[in-house]
C-alpha cells in the first residue's frame, strides 16, 4: 500500500565543519526530494559527505544552512527532544558496524526503541515476537550480540530499526561489513520492506547493489550532488 | 524505559576498580550506622556507671571540681553541721551526709582492701530509695543495727568475690580487724558503684575510721524536681556563707544530675563529632570516586550513548540512565557499609553489656537502615549528576563515526 507524495526534502542543505582556520563543507548546497516508498541509493567516494547527509536526514545532526522537511515538517528548526522523538518514531537507522548494545540480548535490543517511547510491556512483547519471526531470529532472541554472526547481527539491527514501525529506513553501508552472500540476504530483507511501503535511503559503495535494488541513485562528490541516475 | 534493569546490567560488567572506589562510601556509612546503633547503648552504660538514676538528687562535695577525689585532705571538708543547715532549707526535702573510707575486709583468711560508704541511721529508708536498692539475701540495715555490714552483689559468689568462699547473710567478716555480721547482700544492679559497695552505719564506720564530724558527700533530695536549679542556688548561697567564700571562688561543688549528665554527654558528643567528621571525609572521598568511575564509564560508553540517541533516546533519558546507575553504585557501597555497621553495633552493644554489666538490648534499627540506604543513593546519584550531564549532552555522531 504505497502512499503517494514527498516524504523527505532537502533544500539547499549545507553542513560545515571547522578544522582550525579551515571550513570543511561536508555537505554543500544539496537538494534532494524523496517520494514515499522510494528506494534511494547514495554513492560517492570516501569523504564525499554521504554519511553526513544521512545523519542530517535522520535528524541526528542539524544543517548549518538550508532546510530539511520530513513529511512536510521543517525538522531543521526543532529542539533536541522533538528531534529525539522523530528518531524514535519516524526513522530507523541501520549502520555498517551494526551498533547493537552488547549488554542487551537480541530481543532487548529490539524492544529498546519501544521502551524509550514508553510502550507497555505487553505490546512490546507482542511486537518483538512478530518482528523476530519476520527476520527469522526467533531462536536467537535470548542470545547476546557477540554470540551471533555478522549477518544475524545486521538482521537484528534491521529488526530494531523496525521496532516503532517508522516510515523511513536509513542504512549507512549496511552490507559493508558482510560477505557478498550474507550481504545479499540483508538486501533482500530491505527490498521486501520497501515493497511493503517503507521508504529506504541507503549509502553504499557497491555499484551493482545500488543499481540492482534502488529506484534512484544519487552520486555525491565533495559534498555536492554530481549526478542522479533514475531506473525506469 | 526500565532504568533500573539497565543500571543493574551495566553494574554487572563493572571492573574491580569501580568497586574499590566504593570503599569511601562503605567506611562512611559503616561509621555512621555503627555509631548510631552503638550510641544508645554507650550512653545508657556510661550514665548508669555515674549512678544517675534519680533526677531529683543534688550532691555536694568539697573541692574545686566534681572530679577531685572525695575526702582529699587539702580541701576544707564538709561537716555534719553543713548537712543539718541544708536540711533547714525550704526547697530541700532531706539531706544526708555520706563518708567514704578505705577499709580492710577479711574473710576466709583472705584480706581485701576496698572502700566502705557510711549510711546515716536517721535517713536509711530515704537513702535506699534514692539508690533504688534492695537485698537479694538477708535484709537491708535498719535502725538499731550495730556492727552489721551490707554488701554489694559482687561479694556473694565464691568464684568471683576473691574470698574463694560464698559470702552471704549471717556470715561473720572482719572489717579493719573488728568482727561484723553480714546483714544482707544487695541485688545485682549492673553498675560497679553498687555491686562492689560495702555499706556500714555511720556510727560504726566513724568508730573504725575516726573522721569525726566530717562528711565526703552530701546527697540532697529536693521537694520538687522542677525547682532543682533553685534548690541548687539556695545550697550554694548557704554554703558560701557558712564557708565564707565569694561567688566564683567556691571551694565546693554542687552538682545536679543534669550537670553530671551534660559532662557525660559532652564526652559522648565529642566522640560522635569525631566519628561524623571521619564519616564525612570518607563519604566525600567515596563521592569523588563515584564521579571518577562514572566519568570513565561515560567515556567508555560514548558509542552506546550515540546508538541510544540514534534510536530515539532523549537527553533526559540518557541523563537518567547514568544518574540512576550512579545512585545504585552509592546504594551498593552503602549496603555493605550498613551490614558492617549493624554488625559492629550489635556486637559492640553486647561487649559493652559484658564490660559494664549493663543490659541494653542490641537491636536492629530499620529506619536507620532505610535512611542510610536512601542517603547512599542520594550521595551516589548526586555524584553522578555531572557525568550524567556530560553523557546527555554528548554529540552522537562523533561517537558513531568512530570505527568500533
Ligand atoms: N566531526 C567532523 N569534523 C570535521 N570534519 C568532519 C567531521 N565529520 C566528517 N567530517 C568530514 O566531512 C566530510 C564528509 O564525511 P562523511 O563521513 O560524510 O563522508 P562519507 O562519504 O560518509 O565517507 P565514507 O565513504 O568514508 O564513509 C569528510 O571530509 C570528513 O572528513
Ligand atoms: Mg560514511
Amino acid at each position: 500500500m504505497k502512499k503517494e507524495g514527498v516524504i523527505i526534502q532537502l533544500k539547499n542543505v549545507e553542513r560545515h565543519y571547522h578544522i582550525g582556520e579551515n571550513i570543511v563543507r561536508a555537505v554543500d548546497r544539496i537538494n534532494i526530494t524523496v517520494n514515499r516508498g522510494d528506494f534511494v541509493a547514495v554513492m560517492g567516494p570516501s569523504g564525499s559527505g554521504k554519511s553526513t547527509a544521512m545523519y542530517l536526514i535522520g535528524s541526528l545532526d542539524i544543517p548549518t544552512h538550508g532546510h530539511i522537511f520530513l513529511d512536510g515538517y521543517d525538522i531543521s528548526v526543532l529542539g533536541e527532544s522533538d528531534l529525539a522523538q522523530i528518531r524514535g518514531r519516524n526513522i530507523g537507522f541501520i549502520f555498517q558496524q551494526f551498533n547493537l548494545i552488547p549488554t542487551l540480548t537480541v530481543k532487548e535490543n529490539i524492544t529498546l526503541p519501544m521502551s524509550l517511547q514508553g510502550i507497555s510491556k505487553e505490546v512490546m512483547e507482542e511486537r518483538a515476537k512478530k518482528i523476530l519471526e519476520k527476520l527469522e531470529l526467533t531462536d536467537r532472541a535470548e542470545h547476546y550480540p557477540n554470540q551471533i554472526s555478522g549477518g544475524q547481527q545486521q538482521r537484528v539491527a534491521i529488526a530494531r530499526a523496525l521496532a516503532n514501525d517508522p516510515e523511513v529506513i536509513l542504512a549507512d553501508e549496511p552490507t559493508g561489513n558482510l560477505d557478498s552472500k550474507t550481504g545479499e540476504r540483508v538486501m533482500d530483507v530491505l527490498k521486501k520492506l520497501n515493497k511493503e511501503g517503507k521508504t529506504i535511503v541507503m549509502v553504499t559503495h557497491d555499484h551493482d547493489l545500488a543499481y540492482q535494488y534502488a529506484d534512484i541513485v544519487y552520486w555525491l562528490k565533495d559534498g555536492k550532488i554530481e549526478k542522479v541516475s533514475k531506473r525506469k | 524505559m526500565n532504568y533500573f534493569l539497565f543500571a543493574l546490567r551495566n553494574l554487572k560488567r563493572k571492573g574491580i576498580r569501580s568497586w574499590l572506589t566504593l570503599i569511601g562510601i562503605f567506611i562512611g556509612i559503616a561509621a555512621v550506622v555503627s555509631l548510631m546503633s552503638l550510641g544508645d547503648g554507650l550512653k545508657i552504660a556510661v550514665t548508669s556507671q555515674f549512678g544517675i538514676e534519680s533526677t531529683e538528687i543534688i550532691s555536694v562535695q568539697a573541692g574545686g571540681s566534681s572530679f577531685s577525689a572525695p575526702g582529699s585532705d587539702v580541701v576544707k571538708p564538709l561537716t555534719k553541721s553543713d548537712v543539718r543547715a541544708i536540711n533547714e532549707l525550704s526547697s530541700v526535702e532531706f539531706a544526708v551526709g555520706r563518708t567514704i573510707e578505705t577499709i580492710k575486709l577479711e574473710y576466709n583468711d583472705v584480706v581485701q582492701i576496698t572502700s566502705a560508704v557510711s549510711i546515716d541511721e536517721e535517713y536509711e529508708k530515704e537513702l535506699y530509695s534514692i539508690m533504688d536498692i534492695d537485698a537479694e539475701f538477708g535484709r537491708l540495715l535498719k535502725p538499731g543495727d550495730s556492727k552489721k555490714v551490707l554488701l554489694g552483689n559482687n561479694f556473694y559468689n565464691a568464684d568471683t568475690n576473691g574470698f574463694d568462699k560464698t559470702l552471704t547473710a549471717g556470715k561473720e567478716i572482719l572489717v579493719n580487724g573488728e568482727s561484723f555480721n553480714v546483714v544482707g547482700i544487695l541485688n545485682k544492679k549492673g553498675s560497679f558503684i553498687y555491686d562492689a559497695s560495702v555499706m556500714i552505719f555511720d556510727k560504726d564506720l566513724e568508730e573504725l575510721a575516726g573522721y569525726g564530724e566530717n562528711v565526703d558527700i552530701i546527697s540532697i533530695k529536693v521537694h520538687n524536681k522542677d525547682f532543682i536549679s533553685k534548690a541548687k542556688e539556695d545550697i550554694e548561697k548557704l554554703l558560701r556563707e557558712r564557708r565564707n567564700v565569694d561567688v566564683g571562688s567556691e571551694d565546693f561543688v554542687v552538682s545536679t544530675p543534669e550537670s553530671t549528665l551534660s559532662q557525660v554527654n559532652q564526652v559522648l558528643d565529642a566522640i560522635q563529632i569525631f566519628v561524623i567528621i571521619i564519616a564525612s571525609i570518607s563519604i566525600l572521598i567515596g563521592a569523588v570516586g563515584i564521579i571518577n568511575t562514572m566519568t570513565t564509564s561515560v567515556l567508555e560508553r560514548r558509542r552506546e550513548i550515540g546508538i541510544m540517541k540514534s534510536i530515539g533516546a532523549r537527553n533526559s533519558q540518557i541523563f537518567l540512565q547514568f544518574f540512576i546507575e550512579s545512585g545504585f553504585l552509592g546504594i551498593i557501597g552503602g549496603a555493605v557499609g550498613i551490614i558492617f555497621g549493624t554488625l559492629i553495633g550489635y556486637f559492640g552493644t553486647l561487649t559493652i553489656n559484658n564490660f559494664f554489666g549493663a543490659t541494653t538490648l542490641p537491636r536492629i534499627n530499620f529506619s536507620l537502615i532505610f535512611f542510610s540506604l536512601l542517603g547512599s543513593f542520594v550521595i551516589g546519584s548526586a555524584a553522578g549528576i555531572f557525568p550524567a550531564m556530560k553523557a546527555a549532552r554528548q554529540n552522537p555522531i562523533h561517537a558513531l563515526r568512530e570505527e568500533s
